[in-house]
């Protein structure tokens, strides 16, 4: 029998049902049942079906950790096939979400998009002038009467004529009307991060200028199953959303990734390896290097923990101090550059809560302070041999 | 390269410019044929080509894969950038956005500095730090070579602005693309301009597709020349270099006299966007080959000096080799000469150089701080 208590808090507040509109169909079904008309039985029964897949989130199960998830119905999958994936449940699940960018009509430049516009129209998935700005203020308008708006911007270097939209209308809106409007409802998905020949405009992280909005929430994820499970959660999460995606890893990064529609919680950080000497955070890209450092790390004899920070703003810091609190050494690393970035907040926070218990000072391995460079990108980025020798340092310090 | 100076070196040839279209002004200001000589057909001839070669030359070697990143080819659009060097003076300041290749070499760039630059070579122009869509030049008023779409309109409202403000008798020539003609910046710097009646050209090259959208899935009005408003226009057939040269010589006694100006040059381009675009997903390969066999600029020009008979297939033939092996000697050069030096990384980031240590890809080759 459906409980009417647990069915009105699982309503998402973009999606007013009335009671009678929720028995109507029912009521239809019965009299579809009794005139034996088979038709509308069955259309009665789609309807019936959808709504309570809307309502119930039937088949998207939450998860803590990808970990969790025992489905066996898996797929390889890179990770622009894995976004690709769950952008096609949602707009399948969804029927008010819709999917616009530059380019994103004929598959998107990153192949994201592929499939979608044959598949549900081009009154769901289309494209837009090139205007972020137009483009960012869009999704919040049709975010606050009620669509799930998945806006595009094509790479992250381009998010700033948005930028004003984002910090100052997207992130403040249900403050400043006292909680009559939002958008909660919008997604901005953006590519990220060096690819290894982008150069200035093809090639930044700008998750720091967004972590320093409250309001918004940012998400990196760092491979396919994440990035499924994460971005599906980022689009169903009543708050704004910027989800950025490692463009390096779109063709690199693969996994078998389940097919069912699941999310990953967010403002959850994963520890990825477990270690007892030091904990290494980062996110996106940063957690392959992380590994690779470590590998170099435990031919001393140093046991290295890495957690993937996931959610990087409002980031788990729970986790981070735990695993501080455990060893007692820290080092953080970003591409963005090193002043102010994120290893800038998570320094400080960690420091507070765990003065006593560190044995070194934190350490962040970053970018340099230049715009990204153009043939100098292997000695800006920050490599293994960098963390390695941060390791090393801390170790001994 | 010596070719015989004929009799008719220096008399006038007739062009016959093809139809304008215009918003706001009357036809009859703008002229209908135009004048030229055989050695003035000699030398586009010879500039187009040698910038046609260089772009397919940086198409070869980004598949050989010694330029990477991001490529913007404008094979093609030769002929606007012909005509505006025609047209303009070196004190006119010109911005552009990233399809700058062609522009750096007629403001001055030689083509080693070109390739080098795309390469990441020290001895490019803008020290290797720059790239394909970062080209300047401050001695020829080129100011670039911008990668954010739309960005450079502003920043060229600004310069001519500072021109009008200092008295000076130049125009700024702001270029950019149909994509970008959707920009809101657009059309604040253009009531900046209209306001204070600024000597601005704003020059769309419309090649039909912003990256893989075409105009009329862009643009709710795609009469380009239109979308200034009050502001008068113009659209012209960008790939004939003569009416390109004969507007801008129109719009800057305009500009100098009266305010801003639109121009909409109809062009095409024969690359993708950029060479991670194929240029065929959103167009067809007959439309390419159509272009080129139909409206080809290159081919237009040669058309007069075959007509007229200022020179024959064989000479020309000599020209388009000497181009080519003017580019092939650049390419070679450039791809022995060094990348610039990891100190470059910290360098130009203020005016001041910060002092930092660098860490090398191997620890012996890092930079230290220099002591204070």
């Amino acid at each position: 029998m459906i409980n009417f208590l647990t069915f009105s808090e699982n309503l998402p507040s973009n999606q007013e049902i009335s009671k009678s509109q929720f028995f109507s169909p029912f009521i239809i079904l019965i009299q579809a049942i009794l005139s034996q008309n088979k038709l509308k039985l069955h259309k009665q029964l789609n309807k019936q079906m959808q709504l309570l897949r809307r309502v119930y989130q039937f088949g998207s199960t939450k998860h803590r950790f990808a970990s969790d998830i025992t489905s066996t119905n898996r797929q390889k999958m890179n990770l622009f096939q894995a976004i690709n994936n769950a952008l096609d449940i949602e707009l399948g699940a969804n029927p008010k979400a819709l999917l616009f960018g530059e380019d994103v009509k004929f598959g998107g430049v990153f192949r994201c998009s592929q499939g979608l516009n044959e598949k549900y129209g081009t009154d769901r998935v289309f494209n837009t002038p090139l205007c972020e700005q137009g483009i960012g203020a869009f999704g919040i308008g049709l975010a606050s009467v009620g669509y799930t708006a998945i806006a595009e911007i094509q790479f992250g270097d381009y998010i700033f004529p948005a930028f004003d939209q984002i910090v100052n209308e997207a992130a403040k809106f249900r403050y400043r009307s006292g909680n009559q409007f939002n958008c909660g409802s919008l997604t901005i998905r953006s590519t990220w991060g060096a690819v290894g020949h982008g150069a200035l405009y093809h090639s930044q992280s700008p998750e720091a200028y967004f972590a320093h909005t409250p309001g918004l929430k940012v998400v990196v994820p760092r491979d396919p199953i994440q990035a499924k499970g994460l971005l599906l959660a980022s689009i169903r999460d009543k708050n704004p959303v910027i989800f950025f995606e490692p463009k390096a890893l779109y063709r690199n990064a693969e996994d078998e990734v389940p097919l069912d529609d699941y999310e990953l919680e967010l403002s959850k950080a994963e520890v990825v390896q477990q270690g007892k000497h030091i904990t290494l955070i980062g996110y996106g890209t940063s957690i392959r290097v992380l590994k690779e450092a470590s590998k170099l790390a435990e031919k001393d004899g140093v046991s290295c923990e890495i957690i993937d920070l996931q959610t990087i703003y409002p980031y788990d810091g729970q986790t981070l101090v735990d695993s501080v609190k455990k060893t007692g050494r820290c080092i953080i690393t970003h591409e963005a550059p090193q002043t102010c970035g994120m290893g800038a907040e998570l320094s400080a926070f960690i420091q507070e809560k765990c003065f006593l218990h560190l044995e070194a000072p934190i350490k962040r391995v970053a970018g340099y302070d230049t715009p990204f460079p153009l043939v100098h990108e292997p000695i800006y980025l920050p490599d293994k041999f960098k963390i390695y020798e941060a390791i090393k340092q801390s170790v001994n310090y | 390269m010596i070719f015989r100076i004929s009799r008719s070196c220096f008399s006038s040839i007739s062009v016959k410019l093809p139809p304008f279209k215009v918003h706001h002004l009357e036809l009859d200001q703008l002229p209908q044929t135009t004048t030229t000589t055989s050695a003035e057909l000699l030398a586009y001839y010879k500039s187009m080509q040698l910038q046609r070669r260089m772009e397919i030359a940086c198409d070869n070697l980004y598949k050989q894969r010694l330029i990477r990143g991001f490529l913007h080819l404008a094979d093609g659009q030769e002929s606007i950038y012909e005509g505006l060097h025609a047209a303009l003076t070196f004190d006119d300041c010109v911005i552009t956005a990233y399809r700058d290749h062609c522009i750096a070499l007629l403001r001055g760039d030689t083509p080693h500095q070109i390739i080098a630059e795309m390469m990441a070579k020290q001895t490019g122009s803008t020290k290797g730090k720059g790239g394909s869509m970062h080209y300047y030049k401050k001695a020829t008023n080129f100011y670039g070579g911008h990668g954010i779409v739309g960005a450079q309109i502003p920043l060229g409202t600004g310069l001519a602005f500072a021109q009008k403000y200092n008295k000076k008798p130049n125009v700024t020539l702001i270029m950019f693309g149909d994509g970008a003609a959707n920009q809101g910046q657009l059309y604040e710097a253009a009531n900046m301009a209209q306001l204070w009646h600024l000597p601005a050209i704003y020059f769309i090259e419309n090649n039909l597709f912003g990256m893989g959208t075409s105009i009329d899935r862009a643009s709710a009005n795609t009469k380009f020349y239109t979308r200034g408003d009050v502001i008068p226009g113009i659209q012209i057939d960008g790939n004939n270099v003569f009416q390109v040269r004969e507007t801008l010589k129109f719009a800057k006694k305009h500009c100098l006299d009266k305010g801003p100006i639109f121009i909409e040059a109809m062009t095409y381009r024969y690359h993708g966007h950029s060479m991670s675009d194929p240029g065929v997903t959103y167009r067809t390969r007959e439309e390419v080959q159509q272009q080129r066999k139909t409206r080809d600029c290159i081919n237009y020009v040669k058309n007069i000096i075959l007509e007229n008979k200022v020179a024959d297939e064989h000479q020309l033939e000599e020209i388009d080799n000497t181009a080519q092996n003017e580019i092939d000697i650049a390419v070679e050069q450039a791809k022995v000469d060094p990348v610039p030096p990891s100190t470059e990384l910290t360098t130009d980031v203020y005016v001041d150089n910060q002092n930092h240590f660098i860490r090398g890809i191997l620890y012996k080759d890092s930079i230290l701080p220099k002591s204070q």
